[in-house]
């Protein structure tokens, strides 16, 4: 091989190895790897991780949860056609009717799920809070969701708190640790 | 070399002219077609090897749409429109997703012309003899390693 060739050779490999090297530290400096609830589960309160999304309930209306800054929210995940979703829907309402006047609100985010399917479900469990489309799972990923329903507390400065809840709120296994989160989000934890 | 090169491009543009080509007239979709072509979202396989909530409801979806008379693509840009491109488990042959079909055929085209061109310079260097790049030894140093190796044999 001619000592160019050889040059051009060496630059290509030299190249290839820098661009999969740069692909590795761009995966491990910003990939999801758990997203939010994975800092949140080594004791960490990061801050939620933003979204604007169409609304459910209202026609061509958009919400982001920086419009909530400055209250206290429990955010939802949820697709219609999840048994555990249905179980806990009354409890979430019940929720969102007992502390809404200490400024606390529920945030509902159907994901992976048919518009039309959300919407006959919030009617059908009277689901009065806002909830947001997101048909394609996009906050998924940054949030760390792993499955339906899962449910977050982000306290008035933006910042996640208590646990990530897996599964209905209201189940023996979640009910105290659903109870902690609230009081968190609303900066009366014990 | 060059006749290698221009095959590999006249590939590229036929594979590219194949991909961008219009659909034939439209026959009723299939069903069984359609769940092999779209994905589940929640788990990422395609409907007809998933048997998740939603892949079911989305299999419903293409039954009562396919009753109602939509076309294949019409049933598709539904289902985009609720879950996104990402539902597709193909990439669209359009616009910048187009990039998706073409760049490995044209990683393939770069890599044959590369491997050919190395194959075409080694056996020319094999040919030859010796590297026209290679200096070979200085003289001063070859009459010492004669001089070492005379040593040697004495």
């Amino acid at each position: 091989m001619t000592g160019r060739a050889r040059t051009v050779g060496q630059i290509f490999a030299i190249g290839a190895v820098a661009l999969l090297l740069g692909l590795l530290v761009w995966k491990l400096a910003f990939g999801s790897g758990g997203g939010a609830a994975n800092e949140l589960a080594k004791g960490k309160h990061p801050a939620a991780p933003a979204f604007e999304l169409s609304r459910l309930d209202v026609s061509g209306g958009k919400m982001s949860l920086a419009d909530l800054r400055g209250k206290p929210v429990i955010v939802n995940f949820w697709a219609s056609w999840c048994i555990p979703c249905k179980d806990e829907a009354p409890a979430l309402q019940k929720t969102y009717e007992k502390y809404r006047a200490q400024g606390l609100t529920v945030l509902g985010v159907d994901a992976q799920d048919f518009r039309q399917d959300a919407r006959r479900f919030t009617k059908r469990f009277g689901v009065t809070y806002p909830v947001v489309y997101d048909g394609s799972g996009s906050t998924l990923g940054k949030w760390g969701v792993t499955g339906f329903p899962e449910t977050f507390f982000v306290d008035r400065s933006g910042r996640l708190v208590g646990e990530r809840i897996q599964g209905g709120i209201d189940t023996e296994r979640n009910k105290a640790a659903y109870a902690r989160g609230i009081q968190a989000a609303l900066g009366q934890a014990q | 070399m060059i006749r290698l090169f221009a095959a590999g491009v006249a590939a590229l543009a036929l594979a590219g002219s194949t991909l961008v080509a219009p659909a034939t007239a439209a026959s009723p979709p299939r069903q069984a077609d359609l769940e092999a072509e779209i994905v589940c979202p929640t788990c990422h396989t395609t409907l007809d090897m998933s048997t998740s909530p939603i892949a079911a409801r989305m299999k419903t979806f293409i039954r009562v749409r396919i009753a109602a008379g939509d076309s294949a693509e019409e049933i598709k840009a539904k289902l985009v429109d609720q879950f996104g491109p990402a539902v597709l488990a193909e990439p669209p042959k359009r616009g910048f997703d187009l990039l998706a079909w073409l760049l490995p055929l044209a990683a393939l085209v770069v890599g044959i012309v590369v491997v050919g061109a190395l194959a075409w310079i080694w056996s020319r260097r094999r040919e030859t003899g010796a590297d026209p790049d290679d200096p070979g030894l200085d003289p001063d140093l070859e009459r010492r390693v004669d001089e070492e190796l005379a040593r040697y044999e004495d």
